[in-house]
């Protein structure tokens, strides 16, 4: 390898690795920012990966795949919604229970697919411009959801610091019993919050079955739901933050396997290790300044609302 | 309601209490599995629980099979090994290297029940071992990978580095430099059996450093679905895994439990079940080759079966020296090969080997 040659494909790696993690966590993020906690992040992945892929085994269109993965994901948020807005069960539990179900009900879905691979994702390809050196196959060479990806960070970024709308679900987020009183819909809200929070999460596990690697197996996302919800907390429940927490998650890892088969004589161990003693070290940092959470965190996450409170 | 459904009803009913009834009666022996991963994986869990398949099918209503996936190795798997035994479960069958000291745990506290224990090497009264010599499909494998590649690098991805891993990778570089002194096997751990997305990067990154064949000791088809995508060469693990590849995958090292499962039930229901330690090969078919890829020159196919049937007859020891370890020292000297202690214990790379092996 000569010069820089290597930097691209790892980038182009590096990429794949980082946009379901993006899409999962982005969603949590505004399911979280309304004050409701899900934990059923990976279930909800599962169940769009095994949607999306089925979707495109049977029909060849990937933007119905994804558009079902979508909205299974978001079907999966509204049980998690009906038992815990609704009928006011415990959000952790609840969120715990959700990934469970989504293993097992993933694993069924799927049952008659394993073993069939699927064409990936196309990618885009603009002659000429995607054939730009380091540029080219980087800006111009990826595949749709890849895009989407970076949308959905500055729709979601403009979305809660932007728009009226955004201040509600803030509002929500950080004190129900204010916004209830001022008239808002706490619990409609919510659902809504928490709807997109799941769909972002199929849309996630449908990059993982038709991108990543373009098959369905068995509970494939490997707790990835996990980290993406470690994700939130490591960007401070921000936006911008996640896209960035998300890429140099991926890129450790990435560069921890490149490191390996250059010989670079370090314990792999080790090298697992690296990305989740990132999230540590940087927990520790933000968490020595305690305002910088407070302004940023759902004051209410994970409380039950009750109006007649 | 009408009649209809009420008579519909109490038929049911009366269905339901007589298999009550005569699942009470018939005692039937019920066999268990443990798996590490989804029977989902389509690598090595699949291939265990057709194995159980085959168990059931054989032995018809003589036996019940029950299984438990995804058990991680350690606490959880005592927990789920201790409540099959107590769920009456004649024969267990643990079948992950990590469920070793579980499996002796729990082998204690019920000594009327036989466990057997798949590629560990304690075992006790009751509880055997099995495992299948991999390492011979590997050595074949080896031969045709240093004939292929062009770039004279092999890519493998390790899971863990213990012994089984460890010796498929130095069987495979011997194998390929017996044919082609220069190649070179680059190691990518990945302190996982079944990530398809990090088993996926891996591959990526060692195409990225120049491998042109993909090797790996990872449960999914991810790595040889990179294979595919980048034009490079790859090898299905545990399962025939063409369909993820169909340009790519030179063969398959296939495992294949079935006989050696019905072998083992036949002996509990015979009474004649012994604690004991089963190690096959290619002779005992637990190690089949998936078909050859038609782009592989013939002589090269010719190259590869010889080998098969020489390990198979015993003509070729894939460890045979002489051979060198990756320090410089003697591996084996001419004329002598490794035991399967040694085998066993192996945890020090061959020559050819780049990387320090993680201790």
């Amino acid at each position: 390898m000569s010069g820089f040659d290597w930097i691209v494909p790892v980038i182009l790696t590096v990429i794949t690795a980082a946009t379901p993690l993006v899409f999962a966590a982005l969603g949590e993020l505004i399911t979280e920012k309304s004050g409701v906690l899900n934990l059923g992040v990976e279930g909800m992945m599962l169940v769009g990966a095994v949607t999306g892929f089925v979707t495109a085994t049977v029909t060849g269109n990937y933007f119905l795949a994804v558009a079902l993965a979508a909205v299974a994901g978001g079907f999966m948020a509204f049980l998690f919604g009906i038992l815990t807005l609704s009928l006011m069960a415990n959000q952790v539990a609840t969120g715990l229970a959700l990934t469970l179900f989504g293993v097992g009900l993933s694993a069924l879905m799927g049952q008659e697919f394993v073993g069939e691979p699927v064409e990936a994702l196309a990618k885009l390809n603009i002659p000429g411009i995607s054939d730009i050196p380091i540029i080219g196959p980087i800006v111009f060479g990826q595949d749709g959801l890849v895009y989407l990806s970076f949308v959905m960070v500055a729709a979601v970024s403009w979305f809660l610091y932007k728009t009226k709308a955004g201040l509600i679900l803030r509002a929500v987020g950080d004190s129900h019993d204010a916004a209830h009183s001022i008239g808002y819909s706490v619990i409609g809200i919510r659902y809504m919050a928490v709807i997109f929070g799941g769909a972002m999460s199929g849309i996630g596990g449908a990059y993982l079955s038709l991108a990543y690697t373009p098959m369905w197996a068995e509970n494939m996302t490997a707790g990835r739901g996990w980290i993406a919800l470690a994700l939130i907390v490591f960007a401070t429940w921000k936006p911008g933050l996640v896209l960035v927490g998300a890429y140099m998650f991926g890129g450790i890892t990435i560069l921890q396997l490149h490191a390996q088969a250059a010989g670079l004589d370090l314990p792999s161990q080790v090298l697992s290790m690296l990305p989740y003693l990132a999230t540590v070290l940087v927990l520790v940092l933000i968490s020595k300044d305690q305002s910088r959470i407070r302004k940023h965190a759902p004051a209410c996450i994970g409380r039950i609302f009750h109006p007649a409170a | 309601m009408n009649l209809k459904h009420i008579s519909t009803l109490l038929g049911a009913a009366a269905v339901a209490a007589s298999m009550l009834v005569g699942a009470s009666a018939s005692a039937e022996d019920k066999v268990g599995f443990v798996y590490v991963g989804p029977v989902g994986d389509h690598g090595w869990t699949y291939r265990h629980d057709l194995g159980r398949q085959a168990v059931q099918n054989k032995f018809g209503d003589k036996v019940k099979t029950t299984y438990v996936e995804s058990v991680k190795e350690g606490a959880d798997a005592e927990r789920v090994i201790r409540k099959m035994a107590a769920d009456g479960h004649k024969l267990i069958f643990t079948t992950s290297f990590g469920y070793m000291n579980p499996t002796l745990k729990v082998a204690k506290q019920f000594p009327g029940v036989q466990f057997e224990h798949a590629t560990g090497y304690k075992r006790m009264d009751n509880v055997s071992t099995y495992s299948a010599r991999f390492y011979e499909g590997r050595y074949v494998v080896g031969k045709i990978a240093g004939k292929m590649t062009k770039s004279n690098v092999i890519g493998y991805i390790g899971s863990f580095p213990i012994p089984e891993v460890v010796r498929g990778i130095n069987a495979m570089i011997l194998a390929a430099r017996s044919v082609n002194p220069d190649v070179v096997v680059k190691v990518a751990w990945v302190s996982t059996w079944y990530d398809p997305g990090k088993e996926g990067d891996a591959a990526k990154a060692l195409i990225d450093q120049g491998a042109d064949v993909i090797l790996q000791h990872t449960d999914s088809p991810a790595p040889l679905q990179v294979a595919e995508a980048r034009g490079v060469w790859g090898v299905g693990q545990a399962s025939d895994m063409v369909k993820f590849a169909p340009k790519a995958q030179l063969t398959g090292i296939i495992d294949d439990w079935d006989g050696y499962y019905i072998a083992r039930t036949k002996a509990v229901l015979d009474g004649t079940w012994k604690s004991e330690d089963t190690w096959g090969g290619f002779n005992s078919g637990m190690v089949q080759l998936a078909p050859y890829n038609k782009a592989i020159p013939a002589d090269v196919i010719q190259l590869a079966e010889d080998t098969r049937k020489g390990i198979e007859d015993g003509s070729i020891n894939p460890f045979a020296g002489p051979f060198n370890k990756q320090d410089g020292s003697v591996g084996a000297a001419a004329g002598s090969a490794l035991d399967d202690g040694t085998l066993l214990g192996m945890n020090w790379y061959v020559e050819g080997v780049e990387g320090q092996l993680p201790k």
